[in-house]
């Protein structure tokens, strides 16, 4: 019995990550129809410049508030250079130019930081069942999800940022500024990105780190449906507590076959992923 | 085409030149060249396979490394317990249980687009090498399986250095598997392949069985990869997960990217490209006396960067450039010419 309770502990908090990392794929998948295959890396980034600062200065706080604000820039910056471009370039050019920075992201960390791993601090302590730093793993990433979601519900930005997702065309007839809603729609989701690379990173940093983690929120974003962000969160608690028993009464070895047995089951009743809009697709 | 001849036998003819080409190669370079040809030669059949996937039916896969992991699982696990086989029939096992895989992956994918599909054929690309550490007894954990292959005949031991007669094995078997590759490419299959990527309901209006043709291209990108991943391991003499990371899954697609997604001869830029990258940028650091931090990823940094440029710039990519060239250069013969 607790054995279970632990497990299931421990998957919340995991769960919790996945749940973060996968709303920032859709975040952007939203408003772009681009998966971000380097989101794992730009919170890579995050991660480290987090890890040179607290380094540095001693202060873990400001090693995380430099983390979360040049994620958003990073994002920010991404969508400018690499995205506003490929706007009418079709599905498959976005998922290579961000398989490419994913690629490069990670190569330039480790030429940085070198591909050995860093110990990388916890905010809290992380010893013992649902350790301090499990709470404060998701109660972060409740308050990010709770913001970003009231953001969209209930202000100004946020109607325009789900006026620009639904349909930039009209949109942009309405006076919505749709190329400013788009750069502002990836700093957000980098930002939400690189908080959840910091309550995944440690103990240990280093340039891969965080590419099993990616593989997990992008099964929740998938699960709850690309658009779809409370099913995100919903998804990436409830594959992060499943992927616990996996790991605690079957062993750790299958934990990402049984995330791709649960992706390949869910896809294959429901092809948009559990909570995702049935949009008519052709054929 | 001039010719009367049908287009299998001159495939045949132009694959029996180009394996005289890539032997009389062999003769004059180094046994380390020649393990790079043959690099280069396996590389070519997993691209090629993957070019069949996703530049000709639009189906993305970032997890085309998973099947050359079951590729060369096979080939070493028969080599292990199965000693009498010769290497031509493991092979050819590889090929089928690549096939098989791939028969599987295919129809689950088949109902999958896009970003769903890119998303689950990268969950196989990191589960599946997991599988070898789950069953250390039969796998041999993260060590992997290490095995020699003596496929030489009697008579040529000694006198043909091991390297180049595995590099004229491998580009045997890639030559041939090409062969078959270029004429379904080239034949209906080829045209349902493209009709279903361009509009799916203009094709299944036309009488295309969608789902049976997407699972089909799978099936067949799938038996590619497991020969490709079973010529790995006849080259190398072993076959550890480590070999098999979602990194070459991802430099799979950047290679057929590179090479330009349209064509079976991008896949073969992309092979060379694939490993000379690597030979190129090893010089590189060498020659500025890089640390190694900077050398170690200096062939990922640049994958990455020409990925977005050729995004960005060149959405044809190497062949793009080869086609055009080729225009202006206008010979009425049909291209037929040697790989380096």
């Amino acid at each position: 019995m607790t054995t279970f309770v632990n497990l299931t502990l421990g998957g919340l908090s995991s769960g919790a990550v996945y749940a973060a990392l996968g709303l920032s794929l859709v975040i952007i998948y939203r408003a772009t129809r681009v998966v971000n295959f380097a989101q794992p890396a730009l919170a890579l980034i995050s991660s480290y410049l987090a890890y040179s600062v607290t380094k540095g200065t001693g202060s873990y706080w400001l090693g995380f508030v430099v983390a979360i604000v040049a994620g958003t820039l990073l994002g920010v910056i991404v969508e400018r250079l690499i995205i506003r471009p490929l706007r009418h370039a079709g599905e498959l050019s976005a998922i290579i130019a961000t398989l490419g920075l994913l690629l490069l992201l990670q190569a330039v960390a480790g030429m940085i930081w070198s591909n050995e791993p860093h110990a990388f601090s916890y905010a809290f302590d992380f010893r013992g069942r649902f350790s301090p730093s499990d709470l404060f793993a998701v109660l972060a990433v409740i308050v990010a999800a709770t913001g970003v979601l009231l953001l969209f519900k209930f202000t100004p930005l946020g109607l325009r940022l789900r006026a620009t997702a639904f349909n930039p065309e009209v949109a942009k007839l309405l006076g919505v500024r749709v190329g400013v809603m788009l750069t502002v729609g990836w700093g957000l989701a980098a930002g939400v990105g690189s908080l959840a690379g910091l309550l995944a990173t440690p103990p240990f940093i280093f340039p891969t780190v965080l590419d099993e983690v990616f593989v997990y929120a992008l099964t929740a974003a998938v699960l709850g449906g690309l658009d779809n962000p409370l099913g995100t969160i919903v998804g990436g608690l409830v594959l992060g507590i499943g992927l616990s028993y996996v790991s605690g009464l079957l062993g750790p070895e299958l934990v990402p076959l049984a995330a791709l047995a649960i992706l390949v089951a869910v896809l294959a009743v429901r092809p948009s992923g559990l909570f995702g809009r049935a949009t008519a697709r052709r054929v | 085409m001039t010719t009367r001849l049908p287009p299998l036998v001159l495939h045949l003819l132009a694959a029996l030149a180009c394996l005289v080409l890539l032997v009389l190669l062999t003769l004059v370079t180094d046994p380390f060249t020649n393990l790079r040809i043959a690099t280069v030669g396996y590389y070519l059949i997993a691209v090629a396979g993957l070019a069949l996937l996703t530049g000709f039916n639009g189906q993305v896969s970032l997890g085309h490394g998973a099947f050359m992991f079951i590729g060369a699982y096979t080939v070493a696990l028969l080599v292990k317990r199965v000693p009498a086989f010769p290497i031509w029939v493991d092979l050819l096992l590889a090929v089928v249980a690549g096939g098989l895989a791939g028969l599987l992956a295919g129809a689950a994918a088949a109902r999958l687009h896009g970003p769903y599909l890119a998303g689950a054929t990268l969950a196989l690309a990191v589960g599946l090498p997991a599988v070898a550490q789950r069953f250390p007894d039969l796998f041999a954990g993260s060590n992997g399986l290490s095995f020699t292959v003596n496929s030489q005949p009697a008579g040529l031991v000694g006198v043909v250095p091991a390297t180049r007669w595995q590099a004229w094995i491998v580009w045997l078997a890639v030559l041939l598997a090409l062969v078959v590759l270029v004429n379904l490419a080239r034949g209906r299959l080829g045209r349902t392949l493209r009709a279903v990527r361009d509009d799916e309901v203009a094709a299944s209006l036309a009488g295309v069985h969608v789902g049976r043709t997407k699972i089909l291209a799978f099936l067949i990108s799938s038996a590619c990869g497991g020969l490709a991943g079973g010529l790995q391991a006849f080259l190398l003499g072993t076959a550890a997960p480590g070999s098999f990371t979602p990194a070459l899954s991802l430099s799979l697609l950047a290679a057929l990217v590179l090479g330009g997604l349209g064509s079976l001869w991008g896949a073969l830029w992309g092979a060379i490209a694939l490993v000379y990258f690597q030979v190129w940028t090893d010089d590189f650091a060498e020659l500025l006396s890089l640390r190694s931090d900077i050398a170690d990823n200096l062939p990922l940094a640049l994958y990455g960067v020409v990925l977005i440029v050729i995004v960005l710039a060149f959405p044809a990519g190497i062949q793009g450039g080869v086609r055009k060239l080729w225009v202006r250069v206008r010979r009425p013969a049909p291209s037929q010419r040697g790989e380096k």
